[in-house]
């Protein structure tokens, strides 16, 4: 029987981060993420040439609201990025690190440029794996913090995060003067995350320079929209929109720690099962379902879902052998 | 291809009778096009015509019903490869495996955790779907005391799994008129099974050893008098199986390729119980009718049940959460602020989140806006000042609220004064975005 095989004319961009020595940078290895030629894991119609990459996330300041089981595996080194950091790169095998400078929130350290400067130095030399770095979410103290950041990183080709349509510009800037790739955000919706990219090419950084973030709920949690979205962003790559042709990275953690199935103790509802196996299983499932979707990078929080997401994805690239 | 409703219409009889349902045969035949009819319902369609028509107006994935009565399963019948093209219609059966070694009694107590698998998300029950009874002892006594002791101990639809006919024969005997889902006819004995469900009026589950062995398989046991298949692609790998999935879905619905034009089942293999359901999660998005899997703890069942659901959603038809007062960010007392938003789920979540990220706990009035977003909703005067002011009379809310002030999305401030003066309640216009929310009641509830 004959298989029915798209022909697609189009793919993915491929985007690096992180540099090494011999490209003016002080990491080990670079991570590359996309150039995908079909959809995600059909082996018999496109190649994966780069596996998807999972980021462990890492704050500069004790995070509180993270639940007692996801803090445990943490419990030494909460309010040392270095270590914490150096964990994640080490013992838990993260191919990314992700810096979330959460301290320089008005409402929470309130710290400002030099602080962040200095965690970010302390965490470049605690670890050898590329970084990701975003800022803590206020507009006006990103807007401030994040040009030092990019500074005090400059030449490290780290992903700065987040720009969005309403403000994009002074991150873009920070990313073309100091070789940085940049995270472009848009509200579930195509045509913004199109239209950024463009707004960002047009300041001078290079379209395979950024990677989109189309915005995700958590399993639960309206996932289903991110997941056709994500699913609509693929074809149109393959189907020959260079402008919608980005790697896709998703916060899969912040989504899933959310939930309420992540979140209630043990006793709150027995009918859910122990906490620990329930919220790693919900952030497992909500960064497997977004894989199948087109999702090439993926930022998780607990350790044992990125050990088993990691071991999904073995199975994903390399079981195909065998279809004609 | 299939035909268009132009062209079915010129074969049908053209007598506008509207016995079929639709008022004309016109629109009889758009409604065959689109898949959405069967020409069984037309009296009076000849048989030259029949012919003709049977191939193009057969939906291309056949429905097929495991069970009887409240608990059986509709699967297969579906028209698209992405959820956004229209929807995906049959929720995929999940299906639990137990083997007849255990023994009845243990086998009961297992079936009835099975079956007690029921969780209650957004107004929807979530629940498995089947038990599949698996003859590992190779014995038909054996098989036919765990079929019974299971079909006793729970009401759930089953999948008989065995390959030797003689064993296979012995649980459909236990189970007459409760429509077991046979598994499964392969090469060696398919004549039997064939025969066996065809005189038991059972579904037939058929496994290949690759795509072109099912296709093989499946034109058989169709040619031998079954209608009701399951398409088994035998792979038991991750990827392969995906590939597998993907090929019986996009030949059944863009070649039309009658040997795979029936719902399908997978199977779960990994042995890590996390990759376990990663595994049946990719089955779940990729085209499985059925999943079936060999563990079920509730921590593992309740992230599956919920991805199916939303898989499953409707694009068109959002979820809707139910229009209430709700206590968010802990418990809100008198003097907490309130908020107001639209019954669109993603709305809710997103507002839920940003108030539990504001650290105040909150009320949160939802008013029922059919499932459309604030703007939509106020666009379509779902979301008006007396729909809220008669929702803040009626919620509830004046018990458990002390103050009289809510607070609006920034996006309709507009009727902002229209809702004072329907309600009586002192308007705070709200950010546009609920992301404002944390800095919003910071600066502006004066705790």
């Amino acid at each position: 029987m004959e298989l029915l095989r798209e022909k697609w004319t189009g793919k993915v961009r491929e985007v690096t981060i992180g540099a090494t020595h011999e490209h003016g940078g002080t990491r080990a290895r670079s991570v590359t993420v996309g150039g995908e030629t079909g959809l995600p894991f059909l082996h018999f119609e496109g190649e994966t040439p780069n596996r998807p990459s999972i980021a462990l996330e890492v704050w500069d300041i004790a995070p509180e609201e993270w639940p007692e089981v996801l803090r445990e595996p943490y419990a030494d080194v909460l309010s040392d990025p270095a270590a914490w950091a150096r964990k994640c790169a080490g013992e838990y095998g993260a191919d990314l690190v992700m810096l979330r400078l959460a301290s320089c929130d008005p409402d929470r350290g309130n710290t400002g440029a030099a602080e962040a400067q200095a965690v970010v130095r302390s965490v470049l030399s605690a670890v050898d794996v590329p970084l990701i770095i975003i800022g803590c979410g206020d507009p006006d103290r990103d807007n401030e913090v994040m040009p030092a950041v990019g500074e005090a990183a400059a030449g490290e080709n780290c992903l700065m995060g987040i720009a969005k349509q309403e403000n994009y510009k002074s991150l873009v800037a920070t990313c073309v003067v100091n070789g940085h790739n940049i995270i472009a955000q848009s509200p579930l919706d195509i045509n913004i995350a199109k239209q950024l990219n463009i707004l960002i090419t047009e300041m001078g950084l290079a379209p395979d320079k950024i990677i989109i973030d189309p915005m995700s709920g958590a399993l639960g949690y309206g996932i289903e929209y991110c997941y056709s979205i994500m699913e609509r962003v693929r074809l149109g790559s393959l189907q020959g929109d260079k402008m919608l042709a980005m790697p896709v990275i998703t916060f899969v953690g912040q989504e899933a720690w959310r939930a309420k199935e992540a979140r209630e103790p043990d006793d709150a509802v027995p009918e859910w099962g122990p906490q620990r196996a329930r919220g790693v299983a919900w952030e497992l499932m909500t960064a497997t379902t977004l894989l199948q979707a087109g999702a090439d990078i993926l930022v998780v929080r607990h350790p044992e879902a990125a050990k088993a997401l990691r071991e999904h994805i073995d199975e994903l690239v390399t079981s195909g052998e065998g279809v004609a | 291809m299939g035909l268009t409703g132009l062209e079915i219409y010129k074969l049908l009889p053209k007598k506008n009778c509207h016995e079929c349902g639709p008022p004309t045969c016109l629109a009889f035949a758009m409604a065959l096009a689109a898949g959405k009819a069967s020409l069984d319902a037309c009296p009076y369609v000849s048989d030259e015509a029949r012919a003709a028509l049977d191939s193009a107006s057969a939906p291309p994935i056949r429905l097929v019903t495991i069970g009887t009565g409240e608990r059986k399963l509709d699967i297969g019948d579906e028209t698209v490869l992405f959820r956004h093209d229209k929807t995906f219609f049959h929720e995929t059966g999940l299906g639990f495996e137990l083997g007849d070694a255990e023994g009845p009694s243990a086998l009961a107590e297992r079936a009835r955790d099975v079956a007690s698998l029921d969780f209650e998300r957004v107004g929807q029950h979530l629940r498995v779907n089947l038990i599949g009874v698996r003859s590992d002892t190779g014995e038909a006594g054996p098989f036919r005391l765990a079929v019974k002791a299971v079909q006793e101990a729970a009401s759930l639809p089953l999948v008989l799994m065995a390959e030797d006919p003689g064993i296979m024969k012995a649980g459909i005997e236990e189970t007459a008129g409760a429509r077991p889902l046979i598994y499964a006819a392969a090469q060696g004995n398919w004549e039997a099974m064939a025969k066996l469900a065809k005189q038991a009026g059972c579904p037939v589950a058929v496994r290949g050893k690759d795509l072109d062995d099912l296709a093989d398989l499946a034109t058989k046991v169709a040619g031998a008098g079954c209608k009701d298949i399951v398409l088994d692609p035998g792979s038991r790998k991750l990827a392969r199986t995906l590939a597998d999935l993907t090929q019986i879905r996009r030949l059944a619905i863009k070649r039309k390729f009658r040997p795979f034009g029936y719902p399908n089942i997978a199977f779960v293999t990994c042995e890590d119980p996390e990759l376990q359901i990663a595994e049946a999660g990719v089955y779940v998005a990729k085209y499985a009718s059925i999943v079936m899997m060999r563990s079920f703890e509730r921590w593992q069942v309740l992230p599956l049940v919920t991805l199916r659901q939303n898989i499953y959603t409707d694009p068109q038809k959002p979820i809707q959460v139910e229009p209430k007062l709700y206590s968010i960010g802990g418990e809100a007392g008198p003097d907490s602020p309130l908020y107001v938003t639209s019954n669109f789920s993603l709305t809710f979540f997103t507002v839920q989140g940003d108030i539990e990220a504001s650290k105040v706990p909150s009320h949160l009035l939802v008013v029922d806006t059919e499932g459309t977003s604030v703007l939509t909703a106020w666009a379509a005067g779902k979301f008006t000042a007396e729909k809220i002011a008669d929702a803040l009379s009626t919620s509830g809310t004046i018990d458990k609220v002390g103050h009289r002030k809510v607070i609006l999305p920034g996006y309709v401030a507009a009727m902002s004064g229209k809702l004072e003066e329907k309600s009586g309640w002192e308007v705070l216009v709200g950010p546009r975005e609920s992301s404002g929310i944390p800095s919003f009641v910071k600066a502006r509830w004066g705790a």
